[in-house]
This record gives C-alpha cells, sequence and structure tokens, in this order.
C-alpha cells in the first residue's frame, strides 16, 4: 500500500484518527483561549496555564497523584514479581489455573463493583481498629491491589518463555537461590517487570471509579478533582491542565517508541550473534 | 528454590486474601443485611420483584450492548486496514496514546463539543441546522462511551490480526477462494480470539461508567453502576448496592463463559 494511493481503507483510518483526536485537540485548542467558554474561540492568550500554576490546590493534587502512582505501582510490581514466579513453580496444573483465575478477578470486575467492594472493606476495618480512616493509605491499598494482578500478567508469558536450563546451569555452578534469583531470573524478566511498572503506574493515573469510592474528604486524586469540577460547569483551567497531560503522554509515548525499537534493535542483534 | 520462593510470596497470598476473597465475600454478605443491621433477604426481593430495577438492569446491559457492538463495528476494519500499512508499531501507539489522557478528561471534552453553542452545533449550524440540545441524552452517551472504549477493542483486534499468518492468506488464494472467502473463511475465524479480549476488555466497563452517565448522560441513573454509585455515596443504602454489586459479579461471570476462559486478560 503506497502513501500516494488513494484507498477507501486509508480514507476510513483517517476518519477514524480524527474521531479519536478531535475531542482532544479541540480541548487543546480551547486552552489557548482569552475567553472564559470552549464555545467561541475570542482571542490568543495564556492566562489559563498561568492560572493554572498559580493554583497551588490543583498542584499538590497534580504531586499526590502522581506520587500515589509512582508508589502503587512499585508495591505492586514488588508483590507481583514473586506472586508470578509462585504461580509458575506450582507443579500442579489445575492449582496454577485456580491461582491465575482468583489473579484476575479484579482485572475483570467492573470498577464500580471494585470500588464498592474497597469501601465496604475499608469500613469494617476502620470499625475493628480505630484510627483507620479513608484518606491517602486507603487509596494506596486500593491502587496497589488492582495494580498487582496486572503485574502478574505481564511478567507470566516471560517466565514461560524463559529456558530452565539456565537455571539447572546456575546451580551447577555453585550459585545459591539467592544468586539464581538476582542473577538469572530477575535480569531475564527484566523486560516483563518495566512493563508491568508502566501498566500499573498507568492504570492508577488513569484510575476514578475505585478512587473515587475510597478517597474519603482528606484525600484527592486528579481524576476525582477533575469529576467534581466538571460538574460545576466549564473552566478552561482543566484545558490547560489536559494540554500539559497531552504533552506528558506524548513524551512517554515518543519515549517508550524509541526504548522499545532500541530493545528490538538489540535482540536482534543478538539473535544474530547466536545464529553465527 | 521452594521454600525461598514461598516466603517471598506471602505478600501475594496476603493480597489475594485481603483484597480480592474478602472484598468479594463481604460485598455478598452485606447484600443480605438491611440498613439497620438485620439478616434480610428483602434487597434481592425488591431488586428482583420491582419494575425499576429490572429496567434498569435490561437498560445497562442494552447500552452495554451497543457500545460494544458499535466498537467492534468501528475497530474491526481499523485493525484490519491498520496491519496493512508500514510502521505498525507507531500507528499502534497513535491508538494508544489517547487512552493515557484522563478518561475524565475526555469526558469533559465532550461537555464542550456537544453543549448548545458547542462545536457540534456551530458546526451543524453550517448547514443550516439549528442548535439542539446534545449533551444529557442517551446519544451523547453512547457517543462518549464509544469514544472512550474504542481504543481497547482496538488494541486486541490490532494484535490478533497481526499474528495472523501472511502464508495463509496467501494459501488460501492459490486454493482459490475469493477476497471475501478468504476473509470469512480465514482471517475472521482466526481473529476470533482477539474479538473475545475486546469484548471483555468493552463489555464490562460499559456496565459500570456511572461518571459518565453523572456528567454526559445527564445526572439521570439508568446504568447498574450509577446505581451502586448512588446506593453507596448518595443514599448510603449498602445492602442494596452490594445486591446491585452481586447482580454484576454475576453478569460478569456469564460473559467470561461467553467469551470463552482461554484467553483471560488481554485488556491491554
Amino acid at each position: 500500500m503506497q502513501k500516494s494511493k488513494f484507498s477507501w481503507a486509508n480514507i476510513y483510518l483517517v476518519c477514524v484518527f480524527i474521531f479519536l483526536y478531535l475531542p482532544i485537540f479541540y480541548l487543546i485548542f480551547y486552552s489557548f483561549n482569552a475567553g472564559e467558554t470552549m464555545n467561541s474561540f475570542t482571542g490568543f492568550s495564556l492566562h489559563h496555564f498561568s492560572e493554572l500554576f498559580s493554583d497551588t490546590h490543583l498542584v499538590i493534587i497534580l504531586l499526590n497523584t502522581f506520587l500515589l502512582a509512582f508508589l502503587s505501582a512499585l508495591i505492586a510490581t514488588f508483590i507481583g514479581i514473586f506472586g508470578a514466579l509462585f504461580i509458575y513453580y506450582l507443579k500442579r496444573r489445575s492449582h496454577r489455573n485456580t491461582l491465575l483465575s482468583l489473579n484476575n478477578i479484579l482485572i475483570v470486575s467492573p470498577d464500580v463493583t471494585i470500588g464498592a467492594s474497597f469501601l465496604i472493606l475499608f469500613i469494617t476495618l476502620g470499625t475493628l481498629f480505630s484510627g483507620f480512616s479513608l484518606g491517602f493509605w486507603t487509596v494506596l491499598l486500593a491502587h496497589i491491589s488492582f495494580s498487582v494482578p496486572i503485574v502478574v500478567l505481564m511478567i507470566l508469558p516471560k517466565l514461560q518463555e524463559m529456558n530452565d536450563s539456565m537455571i539447572t546451569a546456575g546451580y551447577d555452578l555453585g550459585a545459591n537461590e539467592r544468586q539464581i534469583l538476582k542473577n538469572i531470573i530477575l535480569p531475564y524478566l527484566s523486560p516483563g517487570i518495566i512493563a508491568g511498572y508502566f501498566m500499573a503506574f498507568t492504570y492508577s493515573l488513569d484510575d476514578f471509579a475505585v478512587t473515587f469510592f475510597v478517597t474519603g474528604n482528606g484525600f484527592t486524586t486528579l481524576s476525582v478533582e477533575i469529576y467534581s469540577r466538571a460538574r460545576r460547569g466549564v473552566s478552561l483551567e482543566i484545558n490547560a491542565l489536559s494540554t500539559l497531560v497531552f504533552l506528558f503522554a506524548l513524551v512517554l509515548v515518543v519515549g517508550y517508541y524509541y526504548i522499545s525499537k532500541d530493545n528490538q534493535g538489540r535482540s536482534k542483534k543478538k539473535k544474530r550473534g547466536v545464529l553465527r | 528454590m521452594k521454600k525461598y520462593n514461598t516466603l517471598l510470596a506471602v505478600p501475594y497470598f496476603m493480597w489475594l486474601i485481603f483484597f480480592v476473597l474478602a472484598p468479594v465475600l463481604l460485598v455478598v454478605g452485606y447484600s443480605f443485611f438491611d440498613q439497620n443491621g438485620h439478616f434480610t433477604l428483602a434487597n434481592y426481593a425488591e431488586y428482583f420483584s420491582s419494575g425499576k430495577y429490572l429496567l434498569m438492569t435490561f437498560n445497562s446491559v442494552w447500552y452495554a450492548l451497543l457500545i460494544t457492538v458499535i466498537t467492534l463495528v468501528i475497530s474491526y476494519p481499523t485493525a484490519y486496514f491498520l496491519t496493512k500499512l508500514k510502521h505498525k508499531d507507531l500507528w499502534l501507539l497513535l491508538i494508544i496514546l489517547p487512552t493515557w489522557i484522563n478518561l475524565l478528561l475526555k469526558a469533559y471534552a465532550f461537555i464542550g463539543i456537544f453543549g448548545v453553542h458547542g462545536g457540534l452545533n456551530s458546526f451543524l449550524g453550517f448547514f443550516g441546522i439549528l442548535p439542539k440540545q446534545l449533551l444529557f441524552t442517551d446519544f451523547s452517551f453512547l457517543v462518549v462511551a464509544v469514544y472512550i472504549q474504542l481504543p481497547f477493542m482496538i488494541i486486541p483486534l490490532l494484535n490478533a490480526l497481526d499474528e495472523l499468518p501472511a502464508s495463509f492468506i496467501a494459501a488460501s488464494k492459490d486454493l482459490g477462494a475469493s477476497a471475501t472467502q478468504t476473509f470469512f473463511k480465514v482471517v475472521f475465524p482466526l481473529s476470533l480470539n482477539g474479538v473475545k479480549s475486546g469484548v471483555q476488555a468493552v463489555f464490562i466497563p460499559s456496565l459500570s461508567l456511572f461518571m459518565l452517565t453523572r456528567l454526559i448522560g445527564g445526572n439521570r441513573v439508568i446504568t447498574l453502576g450509577t446505581a451502586i454509585e448512588e446506593h453507596f455515596m448518595v443514599t448510603q443504602n449498602w445492602g442494596k448496592g452490594a445486591t446491585i454489586g452481586v447482580v454484576l459479579i454475576l453478569a460478569m461471570i456469564v460473559v467470561m463463559i461467553f467469551t470463552g476462559e482461554k484467553k483471560v486478560g488481554g485488556k491491554k
């Protein structure tokens, strides 16, 4: 399919991409509006951005959201690595499948159910232990919880690809279990671990429904804040925020593209080396 | 290997017990209690006897089904045509990019676009169509839901179609099949796994899009997700909310059985 060639397929694709990106660019376009609505563009201005940066409340929420995503993804990755290893080393196939189905419950459940059930859980815990209340810690626990199964699922395929004779060789050469784990298994799994961390991070950034249920009064994340502001009506500060979010996502995507391309190139070279 | 691993997997098991099994049991448990903490079956009795809840259930399933079918119809050709392009990874990333923008921001964009004086109405104005109330209608709810779910359908389809060996298509053509025959007898059946995981990734979340019904659908309680949110956050009737939660869990199990358990978790 050449680029210059006119075809219905390309027109269709162009339409789909316009549909995918039009709302986003609509938001970005009006973030530069001098006026106060998303209806008419009255002139170019950056004052919604300065408004955004001087809104300390929102900036703190933004930092909180990133801190939360960073921490929850980190902890979930640690839990997930050893969960995946445990599932992989189970001897009975039926046990493995049972554990895997339990693992997947939180992935396939509707967000609202997860949020509601966690709310019940935390309130129940709150009646058992005094001093346990809704806030940063409950949101963190909830985010870790829905990220763990994703990490496990990103790591398991890598484990299945792993050549077990490497580990046998390690034992033959006198390595202990700690060394095997540290020097053979974890480095081999690192692409899966990074992908898992990344996924957990984006899930945490993106989540609204679960956070909404377990957040309580004191703590807010970006999604919950946008929700409550959007219910009050249009405020172009949110548009300015969208522009920044889009730029951030774009940087991540481009970075990810080059990293994965680099990895592919390297692994191809490696394969070639092995073949020779 | 064994002893070492088991010890390190303790947090994983704590997670399984406290954050997977316990919440499910608690939801089921709460659905049997009324607001005063007495054991009762009234929640279920009310759910299954009142027209309001049954209609809501029907509505939710109907909307989720519509959203799933529309996204599938739009996504399948998209994924199919994309596999034929050069620089596939780049196009895939362009599909993924919108999913990294917060769902609430995307919903918010549509508040602007669908407003009475918003983008779509002024666009239609060029053709002499008078401004209409687009926001807070079922139509706008559907469009926004489809918009949000689209990438989650395209990605598994693209993966499935991309794995399809080109030699199969060549073989089919060699054996004298026409393009339509090749598509329906070779390409489509072999991409069915992608369709299944796409349907899974779209249908279940579509049952619970309460923020969309609040922001775009005009604050009406039309889906089960909205009903749960209302019972937990507004009316504080947890027993009823939990009952609907149990219904949603059952719906999820039904979907899982229909779409086959072989490839669970092809979400992204």
